[in-house]
């Protein structure tokens, strides 16, 4: 592997661990907070999940890259601009059924990009997206039931979780949208064409909120950047609070 | 289980980490959760190799350090814990024993065979009653969903299929 190429890589795994990290630390914000028991368990589940997966990305940057940073460095010691993910992972979590719209959305997304990275030719990749596959799937039976439930449930649920969706469906657009680092990793088999997902996805997304009596919201505007490091201003409140004991007390631990 | 060194010393080193349980359900030892992958000896250099069980699994560290400790206390104290996660645990590697195990203690264990969607638990661990309802799809635990029985009205862990 050339120069090049192992900076795209570096990149493409802090890029993944960013959106595993950025929506697993809106999903915490949850522990306590849940509408009820089992759903905060649930919650902070599905957190501890995305979690784990930011620590194997950011691991295997870090090894990649071999310029003795830790995963923690990569988590605590970047800003706003060096951060990755796409946008929807950072937006607040709004009300459970806002939760819940952008948790199908980013698990119909996640089943089919991991699906794919199970072939790269990166082996740690490969060995990351059959374990996070798994997870995602059990994630999307969650998240699917409770759409349906609520779309489908009282004249309050469905009026929630539709506004939800409407004013989520335009940040769907970045998720298929191919950086050049990737369309470089891309032809050498590592990296998944996520273009190529957005059929599934639309299909699937499609049939869910049908049957959830919900309507398919206009594609009338999109939004992205987050992949260039432009976001929204809740990444940095977003990172104030994850990163400020490292940031106030370097290199602590417990 | 991957035995890649059958000498006398693996043997012993299997022997010792077979008292090694999990800390979130310590009826289960490591080698009956499938966690255990593998042990090799190769000039005196003990490699010890763990799969997580979930990526966010926060009972992994506590393994680690248990598996260094328990081996240190026997006069083995230089010894590499290594991460695998190819191939991704499946419930599908817990031991008979284990199952056994988890169903006295309370737990109800995962299917014989991993994942299809219908999956749930065979029997209510306290009464033996097939009638039981999933209740929410995540318990106290990440490998776990919280089911309650029809009959005696208990709710319980099952230990859910991966």
């Amino acid at each position: 592997m050339d120069a090049i190429q192992n900076t795209a890589l570096v990149n493409y795994c802090i890029a993944l661990g960013d959106d595993s990290l950025t929506l697993g630390h809106r999903l915490s914000e949850w522990c306590s907070k849940g509408p009820f028991l089992e759903e905060d368990l649930a919650l902070s589940n599905v957190a501890l999940d995305f979690i784990g997966r930011a620590r194997m990305f950011y691991a295997h940057a870090a090894e990649l890259e071999g310029r003795g940073r830790s995963e923690d460095d990569i988590a605590y010691l970047r800003d706003c601009r060096e951060y990755r993910n796409f946008l929807i992972n950072e937006l607040p979590n709004g009300d459970f059924g806002f939760t819940m719209a952008r948790q199908l959305m980013v698990d119909v997304y996640d089943t089919g990009f991991f699906t794919g990275l199970m072939q790269s030719a990166e082996p740690q990749l490969a060995a990351i997206a059959a374990k996070a596959v798994k997870e995602s799937r059990y994630h999307l039976r969650r998240s699917e039931e409770w759409i349906k439930r609520l779309g489908d449930g009282t004249g309050e649920s469905h009026a929630r979780v539709q506004n939800a969706f409407n004013q989520l469906w335009g940040y769907a657009a970045e998720m298929f949208e191919m950086t050049a680092d990737e369309q470089l990793l891309l032809e050498a088999g590592i990296a998944v064409d996520r273009a190529g997902l957005q059929s599934d996805w639309d299909a699937k997304m499609h049939a869910v909120l049908e049957e959830s009596t919900l309507d398919i919201p206009a594609a009338d505007w999109t939004i992205g950047g987050g992949r260039e490091g432009r976001h929204s201003e809740h990444l940095g409140y977003l990172l104030a609070e994850l990163q400020f004991l490292q940031r106030a007390y370097p290199g602590q631990e417990w | 289980m991957v035995v890649a060194d059958n000498t006398q010393q693996t043997t012993r080193l299997y022997e010792l980490l077979s008292k090694v349980v999990d800390p979130e359900i310590p009826v289960l030892t490591l080698q009956d959760l499938g966690v255990l992958r593998a042990i090799t000896v190769e000039d005196d250099e003990i490699k010890v190799t763990i799969t997580p069980t979930y990526a966010g699994c926060p009972a992994l560290e506590t393994m680690r350090a248990d598996i260094e400790t328990t081996l240190a206390q026997a006069g083995f104290p230089s010894v590499t814990v290594k991460q695998s996660l190819s191939p991704a645990w499946t419930t599908d590697w817990m031991s008979e024993a284990g199952r056994k195990k988890l169903f006295e203690y309370g737990i109800a264990p995962p299917a014989a065979a991993a994942c299809g969607r219908e999956t749930g638990p065979a029997a209510c661990p306290q009464c033996g009653s097939t009638d039981t309802q999933l209740v929410s799809e995540f318990g106290s635990t990440a490998c776990k969903a919280l089911h309650q029985c029809q009959d005696c009205r208990e709710p319980f862990d099952y230990f859910k299929c991966i």
